[in-house]
């Protein structure tokens, strides 16, 4: 069962990993519909 | 002061004479303006019948205020309901957004209540139903022909089926597959069948988790899907034995089972289910992980009008012009309606690969099965490797 647990490793750190990525590629549905004159936050 | 005893009721009545003609007035006016709804038009509409939206209403110039007298705010005397028809119908011009987005003008839109609807009734019911048949029809299989077992008994010797990265791969999809289908479920059927049971703030700590989960756990099972099919693209073309095998249903019912390589035509199926549907529900969700990238349908629909495939099937052009958030609304539905179909395919997958067979579970256990299971269920694939581990240790052996 050692390529099970493994799998879910992998598991975890691509989703951390796509997590971290996704946060820090510039990309939200919010920042898609919305430009430098709108504040979403804060 | 007589005099005046008499005068200032007079004035007093007179005054609400006016005001209650003046109310008169404004009535008539709303009621005879071009393009006014009726009661019953908004009951109708309701009901969900197609009920036009009348001639567009000029709306008094915002910003200038209304006339002082029955001045009501910065629409002035004009009745909110018509702003909110015209934002309804569509007319940009009552709509102004501080971004260009896609649909960010869109504040309401009528052609997002069928979606709703579907999303809340059919595609729910029906899912829900394909489920718990795909379920009942396997425990009434396995009631019936219970447990497949290795008719001959353990051959005691076991040969390598999967290899580490296969079983790897495997569990990989596998694994993130059924994290994808719970989380997605709850996404879907949440409000309906938690929250009575949950409550609401319970079910939004669930939802929250389960969108997280479902937009990264995705990813993994993207890769997932690659391994599958590269490793084993070669061993799922389909030849002929596939044919002699469904022919005799796979030797499911009945006594022996007809030979097969690798993959029999079964798994076959099973492989390229997941890999046509899982590609689908991948860029299906993509589509709604980037909103408004990837446009699937209003290219889909064109290309199959040209083809004249709804013509063919007794319908008129599908239309193909979709408006941003209806290219979402199609994706979401089709994400999921795809979605339900590869859940069924893998329930059962799951079924015969654990409590269904003897010594199936062990090929993605351990990477090796025993002989005679191999023998009885993928003989060929069997005498294959018996022979390929004759022939190394032949070659093994010191000359003498």
């Amino acid at each position: 069962m050692k390529a099970f647990l493994m799998a879910v490793v992998a598991l975890i750190v691509i989703s951390a990993a796509a997590n971290f990525a996704l946060n820090n590629a510039g990309f939200s549905s919010a920042g898609m519909t919305s430009n430098s004159n709108v504040r979403l936050s804060d | 002061m007589t005099f005046l005893r008499i005068l200032l009721p007079l004035i007093f009545l007179v005054s609400f004479t006016g005001l209650t003609v003046a109310q008169d007035t404004v009535g008539d006016t709303a009621v005879t303006a071009p393009g006014h709804q009726t009661l019953e038009d908004i009951l109708a509409r309701q009901r969900g019948e197609d009920v036009p939206f009348g001639a567009e209403v000029p709306l008094p110039q915002t910003g200038n205020g209304g006339p002082e007298a029955g001045q009501l705010g910065t629409l002035g005397g004009a009745s909110d309901s018509e702003l909110w028809r015209e934002i309804r119908a569509d007319a940009s011009t009552a709509v102004v957004a501080s971004n260009s987005g896609p649909a960010a003008k869109v504040l309401m839109q009528e052609g997002g209540m069928w979606w709703l609807d579907f999303r809340h009734g059919p595609l729910l019911n029906y899912g829900s139903l394909l489920l718990g048949a795909t379920i009942l029809l396997l425990a009434v299989f396995f009631l019936i022909r219970g447990r497949i077992k290795i008719e001959h008994g353990r051959a005691g010797v076991t040969i390598e089926r999967f290899k580490w990265i296969e079983r790897f791969g495997h569990w990989l999809i596998a694994g993130s597959f059924i994290l994808l289908g719970l989380t997605g479920l709850i996404q879907l059927a949440g409000r309906k069948l938690l929250i009575p049971y949950v409550g609401h703030e319970a079910f939004a700590s669930f939802a929250v988790v389960g969108k997280w989960v479902h937009n990264n756990v995705a990813w993994a099972f993207m890769l997932g899907l690659v391994m599958v099919f590269v490793m084993w693209i070669a061993h799922n073309l389909p030849d002929r034995t596939d044919i002699n095998w469904l022919l005799k249903g796979g030797g499911i019912f009945g006594k022996g089972h007809p030979p097969a390589k690798k993959f029999n035509a079964g798994q076959k199926l099973i492989f390229w289910a997941v890999i046509v549907l899982g590609t689908s529900i991948s860029v299906s969700g993509l589509s709604l992980l980037f909103p408004f990238e990837i446009t699937m349908f209003g290219p889909t629909f064109a290309k199959l009008n040209d083809l004249g495939i709804p013509q063919l099937l007794g319908f008129g052009p599908i239309e193909a012009s979709l408006t941003p958030q209806e290219e979402m609304q199609y994706a979401q539905l089709w994400h999921s309606i795809v979605s339900f179909v590869l859940m069924a395919v893998i329930i059962a997958h799951i079924y015969i690969g654990s409590v269904g067979m003897e010594g199936a579970f062990e090929a993605m256990g351990s990477g090796d099965v025993d002989l005679e299971w191999a023998r009885e269920h993928h003989s060929i694939w069997a005498d294959e490797v018996v022979s390929e581990q004759n022939k190394a240790s032949g070659d093994k052996q010191p000359a003498e």
